[in-house]
């Protein structure tokens, strides 16, 4: 028996997201005395980290990750069934929504997506409901089990040891699917929102495109990933894969901070699972500063430029 | 075209999310239901421009309730041609998906839509579990399609950007924002949909294969702290020391 993790790697080099996911089933193995076995594509240098995030053994397919969800499960399902795998872990990232709800389906398993909590000796597993306003304990009734780990919800082991690889090969069948052009818009070096701890976002406030560059600026100097609201997307000033909200991406940074949004409902939805949350707007009834941990009244032009100048010298003192 | 567009209610987005019977049951009370928007504004509307411009029919369906049909009205006055009720409480993920499996295997449709999620339980799963069950391609989290005879030709989202894919008929997308734009069911539509077909059909038999044992809400904030404009760079020491979050 063992529990199999799918760790996604993006040009061999595994994201935070994958490296969480081989930390939480490694905990579920330790608690049904299993091994944690986790499952890559293409090539990784070395044990790429998995075995530091608590992974015993990495098994790597000489295959490129597909945009098939097809080939894909199969891909799974073969190496479930060779290390006898009755727990299936996921991140419930792009891949991890695309592949395990046919796992689950295959092996007549429940699943439980979006986890942010190891499951209970009795497989009850938490997971957040109702757009993050409510939490739910989800029972898993079914003897094959398939979880899909929220992003930056639990840690990364740092057990220290390294993994045993093993190369791995399955028939996967003919694909269905031709993927025509890839297309990636992150800037270079920015890290994905849905893997961003720092987050600073702006919305209608900033009054225009042409006004972003404090709110680039601080994200620059603080490491963190750029946001914006709808509306902002919408008019098209922002690019669309930085909305953040219930239509957009939703996050769950450590810091979350908010130029010009005024907190509508829909957003709040996308963002009332960030740790800290700081807004800034000069409308003093603006709703999000219900929802906020630290407020500032005051017109962003004005405001901005002193956190800036705070947060220069804050990184240079540490 | 022979379009299945999957929907399924929740509570209007400002609804006040409450539980009762210990936290057993999400209190139903005031609470008005939606059509669950991803199903609505990205799905629906997008199976309908295909008909619209290609022909075709497009049939709403639903697992759930007598309670379902005001939303599937909803549906067919946006501009669906009939709908199909499975009268099956609904439960579980792979439950629902087993449901929709069992009623479309035999339909021959040359597309099944679904929202990326639904707001209220955010799993994202049903879909490619349906896809599975059908053996059927799945392409998740569209946001572009456009069909040229029986080629579909996908813009969707991938870890750190987009890609564009192509799939031929049929097969399962889940629709996320960029597919279409919501629209709102005029008077006719709503006349309409008074008459058009809407058949319940029994649930398959399945076992349940996860079960909500207990809801709560998460702990309230402890209220924002204001920090004055003139001192707005003190911010960057408390988000240090107190917040510990840079």
């Amino acid at each position: 028996m063992s529990v199999l993790i799918y760790a996604e790697n993006h040009n061999g080099k595994f994201p935070k997201s994958a490296l969480e996911a081989v930390s939480y089933g490694a905990d579920v193995a330790a608690m049904l005395g299993n091994e944690a076995i986790a499952l890559t594509c293409g090539t990784i240098a070395g044990d790429g980290g998995l075995g530091n995030a608590g992974a015993t053994k990495v098994l790597t397919a000489a295959v490129n990750g597909t945009s098939d969800s097809q080939q894909m499960s199969k891909l799974v399902l073969a190496a479930a069934a060779q290390t006898g795998a009755n727990v299936i872990i996921f991140s419930h990232d792009v891949a991890g929504k695309m592949i395990a709800p046919r796992v689950a389906a295959r092996l007549d398993a429940g699943l439980v997506p979006g986890a942010t909590a190891l499951p209970s000796a009795d497989f009850v597993v938490r997971k957040n409901v109702f757009s993050g306003k409510a939490i739910a304990e989800v029972a898993m009734l079914t003897a094959n089990k398939v979880i899909t780990v929220l992003p930056n919800s639990l840690g990364v082991k740092n057990t220290g040891n390294t993994a045993a690889i093993e190369a791995f090969t399955a028939d996967l069948g003919a694909t269905r699917i031709t993927v025509k052009e890839v297309k990636t818009d992150n800037k270079d070096g920015e890290i994905p929102l849905p893997e961003a701890e720092l987050v600073v976002s702006a919305g209608r406030g900033m009054k225009g495109p042409e006004h972003w560059g404090p709110i680039e600026e601080l994200a620059k100097i603080l490491g963190a990933t750029t946001a914006c609201s709808r509306p902002v997307s919408d008019i098209g000033w922002r690019p669309h894969h930085e909305h953040v909200g219930q239509t957009g991406v939703t996050i769950r940074p450590n810091l979350y901070i908010a130029v010009g949004i005024s907190g509508a409902i829909q957003h709040l939805a996308g963002v009332n699972g960030s740790k800290t949350i700081v807004v800034i707007n000069k409308d003093p009834e603006a709703p999000f500063f219900k929802a906020a941990d630290y407020g500032i009244v005051g017109d962003a032009f004005e405001v901005l430029p002193k956190i800036i100048e705070a947060a220069k010298a804050f990184k240079a003192a540490h | 075209m022979k379009i299945l567009v999957c929907i399924s209610k929740a509570p209007d987005t400002t609804s006040k999310i409450a539980f009762t019977d210990g936290g057993s049951k999400f209190d139903e009370n005031g609470v008005q239901y939606i059509v669950n928007p991803y199903d609505e504004w990205y799905a629906l509307v997008r199976a309908l421009e295909l008909k619209e411009a290609g022909g075709g029919n497009v049939t709403i369906l639903s697992v759930g309730g007598a309670d379902y049909e005001p939303i599937i009205r909803k549906a067919l006055a946006i501009g669906a041609d009939d709908a199909v009720r499975i009268d099956a409480a609904e439960s579980d993920s792979l439950y629902v998906a087993k449901q929709i499996a069992a009623y479309a295997k035999n339909q021959a449709f040359d597309i099944i839509f679904f929202g990326k999620e639904t707001i209220n339980y955010n799993g994202s799963i049903v879909p490619g579990m349906v896809a599975e069950l059908l053996d059927l391609p799945f392409v998740s989290l569209a946001m572009k399609l456009n069909l040229t005879g029986n080629m579909a030709t996908i813009e969707r989202e991938v870890a750190g950007g987009e890609e564009i894919l192509e799939v031929a008929t049929p097969f399962v997308v889940s629709a996320a924002k960029g597919m279409a734009e919501q629209r709102i069911p005029n008077m006719r539509g709503i006349m309409a949909a008074r008459t058009k077909p809407l058949t319940v059909v029994p649930a398959a038999t399945a076992d349940a294969s996860t079960a909500v044992k207990n809801y709560s809400l998460p702990p309230a904030k402890s209220g924002c702290k204001y920090i004055d404009a003139e001192n707005a760079g003190s911010l960057i020491q408390l988000l240090h020391e107190e917040a510990k979050a840079i």
